[in-house]
This record gives C-alpha cells, sequence and structure tokens, in this order.
C-alpha cells in the first residue's frame, strides 16, 4: 500500500515542479523585492513577510534554466527550511495534488548539471512529469566571500 | 525540570539569587566584621532557606544550613569573633547549599555527596572549639517524647496498636486531609508519600513507640504553611479529620482523647506560636479559644515573626537595630518577578510596533487632516516610550555581574597567597540583560586572570616597593551610547619578552616575525587561539578559556576588548559594549537607487564636498582616492564600488559619511544622505552571513526592507583596514596617549627603488602625481614634463641613490611634486606606499648623499629624504634666487 502525499506544484518555463505540502508555509503574490548586492546571482534579493526579512530565492537560476523574462512578476513560494523560512521564485502556481508512490521514480543521471543535484525524483504523471525539489540542497549556498 | 513543581521552583530561583547575596555579604564581613547589618542580612538569608528545605523536606540540605544558622547566631550575639576559618567554612557552606540546589534542579534529589566534614566542622567552630552536643540530641530534647506517660498498659504507642496501627493511621489520616476541601490546598504541591512516611516517624516518636525522631521540629517543618496562610482553623480541621481517623480504626475514645491531646499540644509550635521548650500537653480549651479570635493575618504575621522561638527575643532586638531591614516583604511588593521569555516577545512587539509607527509617520507626511496627524504625533511620542520603557525593563545593572567578583578575587587570592583589594566602580551602570549575560563568563575570566597572573605575591610586591596588598579596581560607565568596562590591575604588567617566547615556542609566531612585531603586537598575542600565559596553570582560572574565548565573546555581541599594559605597573583591560542590539539610530544613505542604514555607533561625521571643491579635494595615492579632512588623511569607500552598483547621484556634489571601524576612520561616499531613523535590526539568512559588508536587515516606514551596513566589513572589504592595518591602528591609539606631548609628523613613505623605504614629511609634498612615459621631454640633460602650464623639471629618485627601478617598463611613473616659491620640482620613485603619522626620532645612520638619516616607520627602518639636498645636487638652478630652506624633517 503506497502512501498517497500531497504536493504543492507550480511551473518554471515549461516545467512543473513540486514541493510536499508540508514544507510549504504559504504562498503569495509578488512583492517587491530589496536587491542584495555582493550576494549570489541566484538570491534575488529581500522581502518583508509581515515583518519578518526573509530571502528570496530565484528558482529559475538555482536549477541553472534560463531567466525569466521581465514581464513575467513571479510568485513566492514560502518554505520553511532548516536554515529558517525562505522564499522560492516561480513562474506560476498550480494545484495542490496528491500523488501516489506508485507513480515514482529516482530522477535519471542524464539530468543535465544543477537540476540533478537538486531535485529528489519524478512523478509519472498522465499528461507530465513532476519534478521534486530537494529544499535542503536548494537554500545551501557554496560558502562564498564577499 | 519540567515536573518540578512551582514552590520547588520558585525556592530555587529565590536561594539562588539569596546565595549571590550571601557570597558578598560574607567577603564584606570579612573585611568588616563589625558590620551588624551584615550579619543579619546573612543571618536571614540562611535562615530563610533553612525554613523552606525544611518544609519541602530537603533533610540534608536543612541540616546544612542548620549549623550554619548556629554559627551565625552565636557571631551575632558577640560570643564568637569573625576568623578567617569561620569565613571559609560559611563560604564553604554557600557553595555546598549550591551545589545541593543544582542537584535539586537537575534532579530533584539532593544528590549523595557526603557534607559530614563541613557540618562538623562547623559545629566545632560554634562551639569555640568544644565539640557541640548532637544534632539529634538537641532535637530529642525538645520533642520529650510525650506519649510516654504513667499509663498503664505501656506507651500509648503500644496501647493503639503498634507500629501497624500507626502506619494505617496515618494513611487513612492523609487520605481523609487530602479530601478535605478547606486544607487540601496546603498539600498541592507537596510529596505526600514523603511527608506520610515522616508523620508516620513523627507519631510513633510521639506517641512513644521506639523510633527515634530525627526530623526537623514541627514549628519548622510547618513554617513554609503558615507563610502560605495555615490557621488555627485549619489545624482543627485537620484535628477533626485526626480524630475521625482514629474513630474509623475503632480507637477506644479514651485513647482518641490522649492521641488529640498530643496532637493539639503541637498546634503552637506548629502555628509559629508560644515557646517551643514547653512541649507538655496544655488543656486544649484554653490553647484554642484566643487564637481563633485572632485575626488570621495578623497572626500569621506574628508568627513568621517569631518562627524562631528560640532566639527570639535576641533576634527582635538585633532586627530592632536594623530597622529599615525588619520587613523586607514589605519592599518585595514593590516588585515583580516576570519571565524573561515574555520580556522578550515584549521587546519583539515593540520593535514591530516601532515599525508600525514609522509606516504611519511616512503616511502623515501626504495627508492633511490636522486631527489625524495630531494623532501621529500622539502615537509617535507613546511609542517613543513605551519602547524606552520596555527596554528599561530589561536593563540590568552591572552589579548583577560584579556582586559576584568579591567572592571570586578572595578565593583566588587566598589560593594564591595573594593580597588583592577590590574596589568597583558604577556597579549601577545598566546594560541590556541579554548583553549583561553574554560578557559575564569574560568579564569573570579577565578578573580572574588579573588576580591570578596579574597582581604578584606580598613578598614580591613589598620588594618592588609597593604595596603588598594588590588592587584590582573595576569601573564601568556609558560613554556615546556604549557601556565601557574597566579592568585595571596594579600587578606585574604583562612582560612582551615572556610572550614572545611563548608564542614562538607554541609556535604561533616565528622567530622574524616576533623580531619585527612591536611590544603593543606582542601583548595582543594573548588574544590568540592557544595562548595561555601562566607559568604554571592554577586550577581557578587557566580552565582551557583563554583569552581568545573572550575576545571572540565580546566580539559577537558588537563590542570590543583592548589591552594595555606596562611591565611592572599593571595591566588594563577596556571593554567596550553597545547598550542594546535591538533597536538602534541609524543614518539611512542611499547608494545606487538603493536605502541603506548605518549604524549610528559607528558614524563619526558628515562631510559634503560641492562640485568644484569636492573635484579637487579628492586627491589618489596610487589610484586610492583620500580626502584630507582638517589636515588628516582620510582613506574613501565609494559604496557603489564596493557593491558593484551603478552610482545615481543626481548632483556634482559629493557625501562623505565618516565612519569608524575599529581604530581606524573612513570615509564612505554615497549617493545621498536622507535622515537618521530607529531601526529594529532583523537577521540575515544564514546564506547570506558570509557577507561581511551587511550588519542586517531591517524594514523601512514604507514596508520595504533595506539593508544595514557594517562598518568594520565594509572596511575590511575595502581594504582599509588589515590585520596588520588593525595592529597598527591601535598603536596609533596607544603612542598617541603615550607620547602626547611628543611631536609627531605625517610622512609619506615611498619607494625610491631597490624595495627601500624612504619618508619625506607630508607638509613638503605640494602633490602626487602620475605621468604616463611619453609626456617626458628633455631639457637639455635634464627630463621634465609639462604640469599645470609650466615646464616642471623632474629628479629620478632611483639614478641619484644609483638604485635599479623595478618601474621603468611600467607606462606610467610616480611623481612626488615639491613647490616653493611658485616653482615644482617632480620627484620621480618606484612607488608610494602610505601616509602614516609617527613620532620622527631620526638616528644618525646612513645620512649624507641625499639623506638626513634613518628613522623607524610601521616597525621598518626608513630612510629619510633630504629634499632640498636632492634637488640642489640634481638642479642647482633650483634655489637659485632663494635662500637655502632648512630641511623640515
Amino acid at each position: 500500500m503506497a502512501m498517497d502525499k500531497q504536493l504543492c506544484t507550480f511551473y518554471l518555463d515549461k516545467y512543473c515542479f513540486g514541493i510536499d505540502v508540508r514544507e510549504v508555509q504559504e504562498v503569495f503574490r509578488y512583492q517587491e523585492i530589496t536587491r542584495l548586492p555582493l550576494a549570489p546571482n541566484e538570491i534575488s534579493g529581500l522581502i518583508n513577510l509581515r515583518g519578518q526579512v526573509i530571502t528570496a530565492i530565484n528558482l529559475r537560476l538555482r536549477l541553472g534554466m534560463e531567466p525569466r523574462e521581465d514581464e513575467i512578476a513571479p510568485m513566492n513560494v514560502v518554505v520553511r527550511t532548516q536554515d529558517g523560512v525562505m522564499s522560492f521564485l516561480v513562474d506560476q502556481i498550480g494545484d495542490v495534488m496528491e500523488v501516489s508512490d506508485d507513480y515514482y521514480e529516482e530522477a535519471p543521471d542524464t539530468i543535465p548539471g544543477a537540476l540533478r543535484e537538486l531535485i529528489t525524483g519524478v512523478y509519472k504523471l498522465e499528461d507530465r512529469l513532476l519534478l521534486i525539489i530537494d529544499t535542503k540542497k536548494v537554500v545551501q549556498f557554496e560558502a562564498f566571500a564577499a | 525540570m519540567d515536573d518540578m513543581s512551582p514552590i520547588i521552583s520558585e525556592f530555587l530561583t529565590e536561594s539562588y539569587e539569596n546565595l549571590d547575596q550571601l557570597d558578598q555579604d560574607l567577603v564584606d564581613l570579612e573585611a568588616n566584621p563589625e558590620e551588624k547589618s551584615l550579619l543579619a542580612s546573612i543571618f536571614r538569608t540562611i535562615h530563610t532557606i533553612k525554613g523552606t528545605c525544611g518544609f519541602l523536606g530537603f533533610t540534608k540540605l536543612e541540616s546544612i544550613a542548620h549549623v550554619g544558622e548556629n554559627l551565625l547566631s552565636k557571631l551575632r550575639d558577640g560570643e564568637l569573633a569573625m576568623t578567617q576559618d569561620i569565613a571559609n567554612s560559611l563560604l564553604t557552606m554557600v557553595d555546598a547549599v549550591r551545589e545541593i540546589l543544582s542537584n535539586i534542579e537537575s534532579d530533584r534529589s539532593e544528590g549523595d555527596i557526603d557534607y559530614s566534614d563541613l557540618v562538623e566542622l562547623m559545629t566545632y567552630l560554634q562551639s569555640g572549639g568544644n565539640p557541640e552536643p548532637d544534632e539529634e540530641m538537641e532535637i530529642s530534647e525538645t520533642f520529650a517524647p510525650v506519649g510516654q506517660s504513667n499509663q498503664p498498659g505501656g506507651t500509648l504507642f503500644e496501647r493503639l496498636g503498634g507500629q501497624q496501627a500507626v502506619d494505617a493511621a496515618v494513611d487513612i489520616f492523609y487520605d481523609k486531609v487530602l479530601a478535605d476541601g478547606r486544607i487540601k490546598e496546603f498539600f498541592n504541591d507537596v510529596d505526600t508519600e514523603r511527608l506520610r512516611n515522616k508523620q508516620k516517624a513523627f507519631l510513633t516518636f510521639a506517641f512513644g513507640g521506639d523510633s527515634r525522631y530525627t526530623g526537623k521540629t514541627l514549628g519548622e517543618a510547618h513554617r513554609s504553611l503558615v507563610a502560605r496562610g495555615l490557621s488555627g482553623q485549619h489545624f482543627d480541621a485537620v484535628m477533626e479529620n485526626f480524630g475521625s481517623t482514629l474513630r474509623e480504626l475503632k480507637v477506644p475514645e479514651n485513647l482518641i482523647k490522649e492521641a488529640s491531646d498530643i496532637a493539639l499540644s503541637t498546634r503552637n509550635e506548629i502555628l509559629g506560636q508560644g515557646k517551643v521548650e514547653s512541649m507538655e500537653p496544655a488543656p486544649v480549651v484554653e490553647e484554642t479559644s484566643p487564637m481563633k479570635d485572632l485575626d488570621t493575618a495578623e497572626m500569621e504575621l506574628r508568627a513568621m515573626e517569631e518562627r524562631r522561638t528560640g532566639d527570639q527575643e535576641a533576634e527582635e532586638a538585633f532586627l530592632a537595630s536594623n530597622e529599615d531591614r525588619r520587613f523586607g516583604g514589605d519592599r518585595r511588593s514593590e516588585s515583580i518577578r516576570v519571565d524573561v521569555d515574555l520580556l522578550d516577545r515584549l521587546m519583539n512587539l515593540v520593535g514591530e510596533l516601532v515599525l508600525a509607527r514609522n509606516q504611519i509617520v511616512q503616511f502623515t507626511a501626504t495627508e492633511r487632516d490636522a486631527a489625524f496627524i495630531s494623532t501621529t504625533q500622539h502615537l509617535n511620542q507613546l511609542t517613543a516610550e513605551l519602547q524606552e520603557g520596555v527596554m528599561k525593563t530589561r536593563m540590568q545593572p552591572m552589579g548583577n555581574i560584579w556582586n559576584k567578583f568579591p567572592r571570586v578575587v578572595r578565593d583566588l587570592a587566598k589560593n594564591c597567597n595573594k593580597k588583592v583589594r577590590l574596589d568597583m566602580e558604577g556597579k549601577e551602570t545598566e546594560l541590556d540583560k541579554t548583553l549583561i549575560e553574554a560578557i559575564k563568563d569574560p568579564l569573570t575570566h579577565i578578573v580572574r586572570n588579573s588576580v591570578d597572573h596579574g597582581i604578584e605575591s606580598p613578598d614580591e610586591r613589598a620588594a618592588k616597593g609597593k604595596n603588598p596588598e594588590g588592587r584590582l579596581f573595576l569601573r564601568a560607565y556609558h560613554e556615546g551610547g556604549q557601556v565601557n568596562i574597566e579592568i585595571v590591575d596594579d600587578g606585574g604588567g604583562i612582560d612582551p619578552a615572556k610572550i614572545k617566547t611563548k608564542a614562538i615556542s607554541k609556535n604561533l609566531i616565528t622567530h622574524q616575525d616576533a623580531a619585527r612585531m612591536s611590544d603593543r603586537e606582542i601583548i595582543n598575542l594573548i588574544f590568540t587561539p592557544g595562548f595561555s600565559t601562566a607559568e604554571k596553570v592554577s586550577n581557578l582560572s587557566g580552565r582551557g578559556v583563554g583569552m581568545d574565548v573572550v575576545k571572540t565573546n565580546i566580539e559577537k555581541i558588537g563590542g570590543s576588548v583592548d589591552i594595555h599594559s606596562r611591565v611592572g605597573e599593571g595591566t588594563t583591560l577596556k571593554v567596550k559594549i553597545p547598550l542594546t542590539l535591538a533597536i538602534i539610530p541609524a543614518l539611512l544613505v542611499t547608494c545606487g537607487g538603493l536605502r541603506y542604514a548605518i549604524p549610528q555607533v559607528s558614524l563619526v561625521e558628515l562631510v559634503r564636498l560641492e562640485s568644484e571643491e569636492g573635484k579637487s579635494a579628492i586627491e589618489y595615492i596610487q589610484g586610492a582616492p583620500v580626502y584630507r579632512l582638517r589636515g588628516n588623511l582620510l582613506p574613501l569607500v565609494y559604496l557603489n564600488k564596493e557593491l558593484g552598483l551603478e552610482s545615481r547621484a543626481n548632483s556634482d556634489s559629493i557625501n562623505i559619511v565618516v565612519l569608524q571601524a575599529d581604530s581606524r576612520q573612513f570615509g564612505l561616499v554615497v549617493d545621498g544622505i536622507n535622515d537618521t531613523e530607529e531601526i529594529v535590526v532583523k537577521p540575515l539568512g544564514k546564506q547570506l552571513k558570509g557577507i561581511t559588508a551587511y550588519a542586517g536587515a531591517t524594514i523601512m516606514g514604507d514596508g520595504k526592507v533595506a539593508l544595514i551596513l557594517d562598518a568594520m566589513g565594509l572596511a575590511q572589504k575595502a581594504h582599509v583596514i588589515t590585520e596588520e592595518g588593525r595592529e597598527l591602528g591601535r598603536k596609533e591609539i596607544v603612542d598617541r596617549e603615550m607620547d602626547k606631548a611628543a611631536e609627531r609628523q605625517t610622512l609619506l613613505v615611498f619607494s625610491p627603488g631597490n624595495e627601500t623605504r624612504m619618508a619625506v614629511p607630508l607638509s613638503m609634498v605640494a602633490r602626487l602625481e602620475e605621468f604616463s612615459r611619453n609626456m617626458v621631454e628633455r631639457s637639455g640633460e635634464k627630463e621634465v614634463v609639462q604640469y599645470r602650464g609650466e615646464i616642471m623639471p623632474l629628479i629620478n629618485l632611483s639614478d641619484v641613490f644609483g638604485m635599479s627601478s623595478y618601474r621603468k617598463e611600467d607606462d606610467t611613473m610616480q611623481v612626488i611634486v615639491y613647490s616653493d616659491q611658485g616653482r615644482s620640482v617632480g620627484v620621480v620613485v618606484d612607488k608610494i606606499i602610505d601616509i602614516v603619522e609617527e613620532v620622527v626620532t631620526i638616528k644618525k645612520g646612513s645620512h649624507g648623499h641625499g639623506l638626513l638619516g634613518s628613522t623607524v616607520v610601521q616597525e621598518k627602518v626608513t630612510d629619510m629624504l633630504d629634499v632640498t639636498g636632492v634637488i640642489r645636487q640634481a638642479d642647482p638652478e633650483f634655489y637659485e634666487n632663494q635662500l637655502a630652506m632648512a630641511p623640515q624633517g
């Protein structure tokens, strides 16, 4: 008996990604981001989330994808991580899906570059593939000196 | 800890506090044995601990406190004089009590450490050398087994049915009591199982059984209950239950009467009334009726006052002489205990409120409604006051840490056979609670170090002609939004030679380093990890926590520590700490279209250069911009360059924010300077910790996030200060302090070639220029350049001194322009090294031939260039129509 999992899904470019719904604190519309000079490119900046300052990660850049066109205002997926609350900037929010482990498979090693490192596995849905983000790894950056 | 009953945890908190006071009082008492008020305070503390722990059933603790109290009462009554031994034993007792308390805190038991030696010692001391009568004897005298009457058929105990009957009776009795609404509240927090056993033992004893009751007197055992409101009515309720229990067990009525009489006879003692000595059962009626008439509250008060009936008169007389201390409880009502978490939450909320206030204030700027504006102003003011108030609740006086120090110093001094006098100034200086806690350990460590390693033994001091008693001086004071703490000792000071040897032996530095380093730098090595200067490690200091940890911990909370030491005279450690961390005033600046906050603490001044002035006022040394601020060179850092931003300055004027980083100042050039505002510091995520230029973030009035700049981090990033620079910077300060009278000069240090160092007084330098090689033209024998519409001759120093230049292939050359009476000459050098301020003492050495002599600049030998001499030699016409100028160096 496979355990069903609830996943919060979202889109980056034409790909569909998922994060375990228990890790997601909330989802909200684009909000002004304060740029953070000297920080790695993948870090977009800081967001005021009801008085709390949280770091926003540009998930496209983080996963080694093409940057978003400027006219698309990204959405925030706020994720609870070991290092505190962080926001992932995504193109579009999808549904919360209940998926069965029957469709799960480890990510194939042929996935190129950064993406392979940062996803744990793939759900083979009927009409598309759902890539599961390894949030722990996504929020870990190589030590960088400023 | 989770299951710790509130009454026990309150007891622990209160006792810990009392013990800290006790340490201090005892040390003071040792110094002033005649001080009666100190004795009173000590006595009261021990007494309270003893009373409470008796009630809670901590017998071991109680027995220790009891002998301590006896000893103290002898001291108080003047029967004994304070001696070294007594002081030691009392302090040991305090430690023992603390040990037991921490045991209770961790596993709810008193632990298995045996304190009988201590008890014996104190008993011995108390008797002035004669062994005390046994503790148990005393109690058994008080508790003459009343049941052992001349009744036929043996003792009441036997007639009741022996041990089994008593045990059964106690069990039923307790069940009844616990079910009785009138009195059960008194047993809420009590380990009833334990009490049952005690009660069994007591009744067995009281009814004349075999058991030897070794517990406390009834009065002591119930004192805390009395304090909680146990009154005659409650006692009667208990008696009722007692009677019905015996009836239930089918005990003959006459025996019930007899047993009840015995129990009733304890009434006085339990309620703290009357004399303990008279334990004979008194007629019941006479005893109870007047009591019932007494107002309960008044009775309780009386009971509390008179609880120690044995010493009652003495104590009353004694207390009367210390009237102000008599009702300690009254004063306590003026303050309450508050959970620190609650204060932290309040502080956070106030932080949020400050942000909301800032936002509203900003909205008001566009509003015209007068009522709204005045309401906003009111809100503004209230928020400010609230913020101040909440901050105050978190403020604690330095005395909270310092109170431990007399004891620490005393013990340590005794331990190393030293004499140390501790003076403290500024105990009342207040500091945020979290900061107080953070500096507690570092300060203790410094104090220990001072006594252990700093102050010499009395003989050694006498031999040096010092007072055999060393002096340790602690001083705390507010200064410019910071708290300064100084720890000064008049000990042997730190010998740089020893440090040097040690550091080399520990491979912290090489011989070459050692030779190069100044005494100041060497002394600062004690802050290096893995360093311990003690020749022998004592058990009190040198516990593995080095000065490096002290430094790290202090820097962690935004503080700094500085050390000054003179061999033979003593050492001063100066610790600087910010007042609070949560809400700070900051200057807001803009750069590249973004806003940044700069903590006011690191702000020195603001300089604005108007366009024309600005362009020429900024000079360059090797491409590094500097500005002359009242004669001192101020290195400039462009914020937009450091952060990789486009400058969006909308005017030609230049805004310089002068910042202090460590002991160096530098100018931060920003696009615009806005305003100052109170900001709430929010930490940055862990991923961003690596960016040292930021101290955190804050939320501005418009709800946007702004970054807080870290002056220190920026300075390091821009290489204004390097590790070496920091040391040098410090050295400069010390030198400045040490040689205030000595004349200082600002020198331009450069290399003429061959990597050698030379210097000229900056006052003789008109400008520093960079010329491209192809600008050089020839005029006769000489090399010249066109400069500001004139022909300026060049003198190549490497040629003058016959050195090989490393820079001949470079496209550009560094030129020091020297002007005199409207004429200029350019001195070509290899490299401009630095501009430094130094006390110049020229040593005769390599003088003559263009040199005035040698001096030491930045720890390195540097030749002083004889500018006029060189010019005269190379270009004799330069001075033709002038008087020869005496070199100013």
